[in-house]
Parts: C-alpha cells; structure tokens; sequence
C-alpha cells in the first residue's frame, strides 16, 4: 500500500535541530524515528592534543544548559587518570554547585518548555498571562539556581572556576551567606512549584523502561557512584565499555548508545528516582508521595513532577551544603600531569553522562569520549513514540501529534548535546 | 491614533551551544517585561507558534558548518530587516572553527564510524562570511546586558553602545589586581575585548579571550611577555586556538607559534 507523507510543522522548545518521522500502515506505526540533524562539532576529535587542564573550559560549550554536568564529568575522569581524588570540602563545592544546576536546567525545562503542553499553551510567555504568579516564581527559582552557578563558577553560562583539581578560587563567607539567604526562599517556593505540576493532568501511560543511573552508599547520585539499573546491572564507569556500545544510524548524526545485550535503556530523573527514592531524604520522600508519586514510577509524563521532586531536593541539599561548609586549605589540590586513563560519570540534569580520556606523559589528550544522555535516550524515545502513536492512532491528527512533541519533551532532550529543533513528520498509508 | 505594531523578533539557532539563546531566556527579571515589548515571531527554543517573516530584528546564534547551512542563512537574511550575530560560533566560527586547522576526514572519521552517512563542510565559518550582518555582538557565551543594549538600540534605531576596548579597563575598573603583574598569571586580556565583566581575573585565573580580540589588539608583544613568564610556544599556540580560533588577530598569533 503507498505511504502518505504528512508535514505537521516544527515541534519547538526542545534544545537543537531534528524530526519526528511517523510512518503509519495499516493502522500500525511502522516505524517512529527521530531524525537528528544537529551538525557535528567534533568534540571528542578537537580534544584530542589538548592539555588537560583545557578540557573543563573547552567541553563546557558542549551545551549551553548544562555546562556544569560537561565539566564535572570531564574533571572526575581527568583527576582518576592522574591518580587524585579531590574530597571534603571542595568536594561539596562542587555538589553544591551541580545542584545549581540541576535547579537552573529543571526550572527552565519545567516551567518555560514543558508546562505549556500540560495546560494547552504555545509557550510560556502566553501561559504567563493565565498563570502569570507561577511563572514569576518559576523565573524567580531559576535566578536563584544560576546564583549559585554565579557565584562558585563566575558566570551561569560556561562558568570560569572549574578546574581539574579544584577551583580556581574559593568563595568568601559573604558571599555563602547571601546565597544562604536565596535559598531559604528557594525551598519554599519549590515546593508550591511541585504543587502546581502535581495538579497537571497526566496522560495515562506506562512502559517497563530498563532504568540506569548512578548509585550512591548515602547520597542521592550527582557526582559519584556506580552505575546500577532496574535489571540489576552492577559497575563502575571503568566497565561502562562492557556493557553499553554506541552504533551509528544513517538518519542521525547523535550516536546511538545502548545496552549490549538488552537495547534501549533510560537515563535522567525518572531512572534517577526510581533507582535511588531511598537516597531522598524523608521530608524530600513525603513531598513526593502527597504529589502523588509512589516510590515507583513508570509513567514517563510524570518526570515533570519527578523534575520537580528533583528541584525541592536540589534546594534543600544546596541549602543543607552551605550550612555544612568549612572553608579549606586552598582552592584545588595540587597536581602534576602524568600518562594515564581515567573514566567517570555523573548525572547531568538529564541523566548520565559518561567521559572517558587517555593522557600522554604530559598531560595532553590523546583521547577522549563522551556519551550524553540524549544519545543513550534517543532509542527509549522512538520506542514510547512508537507505542504512543499506535495507541492514538483513532485520535485526531492534531492530538496525536501535540502527545508525541509532549512524549519527545518528557526527556528534556538536549540535541546540542548529542550532536538539534524537531520537526514532526508522519507518513499514512 | 493606530498603535504602531510591536517589532517582529527572531532567533536563528545554526552550530552551536545553545547557550547564547539561553542567555535571552536568562534575563529572568526583564523576560517578561522585554516580551511585552517585541512580538516574538521565530523562537522554537522558547516556543512552538512561529509568526511570517520579514522580521524587524534576527539575532542568529551558531556558525555555519553544512552544505545546507549555507543556503538557510541567506533565507534568514532574506526575512530579516536587521541581522545580528550573537557569540563566538556565529562571529568567528566557534570552537568547532578548529576543524580549520586540521583535516576534516580525520575528525569525521575519529568520531563516527560511517563516516559517509555525515555532511560537514571542511571549515567553520562566521555569519558574516556568507551575508551582510548588522552588528555582531561578541562573547562565549554573549553577556545578557549587552544583548539587552543590542535589542534595545535597534529597537531605538541607534547603534549600540558596546565597547570594544581591553579586557584589562573592565578588570581595573573592578578593582582586581593584575594576575599577569602581581601572579606571573599568563592572561588574554591585554588583546580581549571587554564584556564579560573580566570574570576570569575576579576568580583568580587568566582572561582565555572567550570574547575575542580587541579593537586594537597587540598580539606579538603579549605573546613575547607570556614567553618572558615561561609559556611555551605551544602554550601560545593552545591559548590563540581556542572558542575565537577563526577571528583574524588571533588566528594569525596562533599560527605564528605553530611549529
């Protein structure tokens, strides 16, 4: 039977260039593929005769959103391949700083680019006028989460202070307490955010995702841990090559990673969540439960209200942090390059991020490699759209498409990061 | 009386971060107010409902790297009253730009094993290499303010007050003690131009000229003091071929340390 080709327009708000590609036959979806476009930068080859006291700055430009995410991965891999492990107090520095930014990209994501598709807006600036009072406070939280980015790294996009080692510079008192004052307004303001989302109508949909994601002895995952998943994988970031591979597809220049033996897996809040809710604290946990989540979830549109889970803990751990703060000794620990391999992943506000590099005797790259999040979701991704899509099949054209860009936002996909803007195109027989 | 129709406003995303759209949607307290001001017509980090074009104003972030790319930009251009570019990517390649000092082959082919399935040009290049640009305004990533007195002097029909002078004026000014003087801190800052707010020296460490070169920058005389304070010439080599590699003053130093 020939195929009909439907354009249905640009989806927006994710962070990059893409489409969506439906092809439908005989009341079945035959394939759903999203199409990344996004040009190719070439990161892991203009790493490569580098110093690696370069790369924290360099791979920040990765991502605009998540530069932070970029240089912890690269900083914790770099400092195993020279042997150090940076602890105490710089070590919650930078915990505290990647809650800035778990606060920053959630908030941006949870109010600006996704709560328009629960409550039936084009985007933010026309949801304001509705609910002016919710995104003020949503703009008032992501000011309070590029704060903290501010003020440990300099500046919010491609902060300057991160260094393998260390920081560069330690903040002073007044400047913590200033933050300090921020944040006790912080808490409570995102836990009326959780209370808004709470309240969003949720498609009823649910998938027995494989979940991966870091795993702490007492922390809820940022910087450290192994990698765990819902069918009891079990590793550290050294044997990350042991299990997952990334293949390359022909309609996407973003690599495909995926488990070796089992495909399509997911990373970010959901998996984070469902891996790790005995990590949250009891006050974080209760939140969670009047929201209406159990300590299980498999309903991916629900990851708005995990994300927001996510900000109430960032604040309260970020508030809990500076409390605790003792200045040290110096602002890093001191090093000296020498030949090594070192690998490491932290979690990014959307899931797990993997770096690996090979030094040389003085420091330079020989090698590097780096698997974000939304090239290892992108397989999970055109799986739900496909099962979305055939459960709606009887539904309009417009309502089918407007759940298929809400299900593509439920990742948070950033395209800038896995090699960018989708465009949805479905072809009928 | 009619009320004049508020100016249309666009945001082209080409290779690149994302991080210097993300700096419009960083300016928190006056979004919403700023919104109020302009008719949003092309945005799609920010929204799905796209308005016809002309635009009055196109701000296009990202430099322009596929055969695609090529055309698209002059189709921007072709909507737009006003173009200005916003960042290192769309005003001097980006970091990608290093491509342009390397074999491009190697680089498809170290990151992708099909390498065929990928399009790529062998450089990238700035905005202004394939349309007449308006104003570029420099930074990676663009500093909020400044992209706030851009919008705003277009919309007032004046150019824009941003300077183009050192680095080292906004460090005096914010009272840090000079890194290179007092630390013996290799720093870009003599031949960066201003706008970050001299961030780099206010945390201890050097200027790495993430807003590109100055108006007027003397390169040959920093780089023979950085060699006075030890570097190396491929330290010099390193630190010119960075975020602004493409940008004239910076590429011909780094080549002038280049073995």
């Amino acid at each position: 039977m020939p195929t009909k080709k439907l354009s249905l327009g640009q989806l927006a708000r994710v962070e990059g260039e893409g489409t969506l590609e439906l092809a439908l036959r005989d009341g079945r979806v035959e394939t759903a593929r999203l199409r990344i476009f996004e040009p190719p930068r070439f990161f892991e080859a203009l790493l490569r005769g580098r110093a690696f006291s370069e790369v924290p700055d360099i791979v920040a430009r990765i991502c605009g959103i998540c530069p932070v995410a970029y240089q912890m991965s690269s900083v914790h891999a770099l400092e195993r391949a020279l042997g150090l492990s940076v602890g105490g107090e710089l070590r919650l520095l930078r915990r505290l700083l990647y809650c800035g930014e778990w606060i920053e990209s959630h908030v941006l994501h949870i109010v600006m680019l996704h709560a328009p598709d629960f409550l039936g807006y084009a985007d933010a600036v026309a949801m304001a006028r509705d609910h002016g009072s919710e995104v003020r406070r949503g703009l008032a939280l992501k000011r309070t989460g590029n704060e903290i980015l501010r003020l440990l790294g300099g500046r919010e996009i491609h902060p300057v202070n991160v260094k393998v080692g260390g920081f560069y510079r330690l903040p002073t008192r007044a400047e913590l307490d200033a933050l300090r004052e921020l944040l006790e307004g912080a808490r409570r303001e995102a836990v009326a955010l959780l209370r808004w989302v709470a309240r969003f109508p949720m498609p009823d949909y649910e998938r027995d995702y494989e979940f991966v994601a870091l795993r702490h002895p007492s922390e809820y995952p940022m910087n450290e841990g192994r990698i765990v998943s819902s069918s009891g994988l079990s590793l550290s970031p050294e044997e990350f090559d042991a299990e997952f591979e990334e293949r390359q597809l022909p309609h996407s220049t973003a690599l495909y990673c995926a488990l070796r033996r089992r495909g399509s897996y997911l990373v970010g809040p959901l998996a984070r969540y469902n891996l790790n809710f005995d990590r949250l604290p009891p006050y974080v946990q209760s939140l969670a439960e009047e929201a209406g989540l159990r300590s299980a979830c498999r309903n991916p549109f629900q990851s708005i209200v995990v994300r927001a889970v996510e900000v109430v803990f960032a604040c309260e751990e970020a508030f809990h942090l500076l409390a605790a703060y003792e200045p040290p000794e110096g602002p890093s620990i001191p090093l000296s390059p020498s030949p090594g391999e070192g690998h490491a992943c932290t979690e990014a506000p959307r899931g797990m991020l993997y770096h690996s590099y090979r030094l040389d005797r003085d420091g330079t790259i020989e090698k590097a490699r780096i698997v974000p999040p939304t090239s290892q979701n992108q397989a999970s991704i055109e799986e739900d759209l496909r099962l979305l899509a055939e459960s709606l099949l009887g539904e309009p054209e417009e309502i089918l498409c407007g759940r298929c860009e809400q299900a593509i936002r439920n990742y948070d996909p950033c395209i800038s990061c896995s090699t960018h803007f989708l465009r949805l195109a479905i072809r009928r027989s | 009386m009619p009320t004049s129709p508020r100016p249309r406003l666009a945001v082209w995303k080409f290779a690149s971060c994302d991080g210097c759209q993300l700096s419009f949607l960083d300016c928190e307290d006056e979004l919403l107010s700023l919104a109020g001001e302009v008719e949003i017509g092309y945005f799609l980090e920010a929204s799905g409902r796209t308005l016809p074009g002309p635009y009055d104003l196109s701000l296009v972030e990202g430099s322009i790297t596929t055969p695609e790319d090529t055309q698209r930009i002059r189709e921007v251009r072709r909507l737009s009253k006003r173009l200005v570019t916003i960042g290192a990517c769309a005003t001097a390649g980006g970091i990608q730009a290093l491509r342009n000092f390397a074999r491009i082959e190697d680089f498809v082919s170290s990151v992708y094993a099909s390498p065929e399935y990928i399009q790529t040009l062998e450089r990238s290049t700035p905005i202004a290499a394939h349309v007449p640009v308006d104003f570029e305004l420099r930074g990676c990533p663009i500093h909020p303010l400044q992209l706030l007195e851009v919008i705003s002097a277009f919309l007032a029909g004046r150019s824009p007050a941003i300077p183009t002078y050192s680095v080292c004026i906004e460090c005096k000014r914010a009272g840090n003690p000079c890194v290179l003087v007092s630390r013996g801190v290799a720093c870009l800052g003599p031949v960066t131009q201003a706008g970050c707010g001299a961030i780099c020296p206010g945390y201890a460490r050097g200027c790495y000229g993430c807003y590109g070169p100055m108006e007027s920058p003397n390169t040959p005389s920093l780089a023979r003091a950085w060699r006075a304070l030890g570097s190396s010439r491929r330290d010099l080599l390193r630190a010119f071929r960075t975020f602004n590699a493409g940008a004239e003053a910076f590429r011909r130093e780094s080549e002038a340390n280049a073995d």
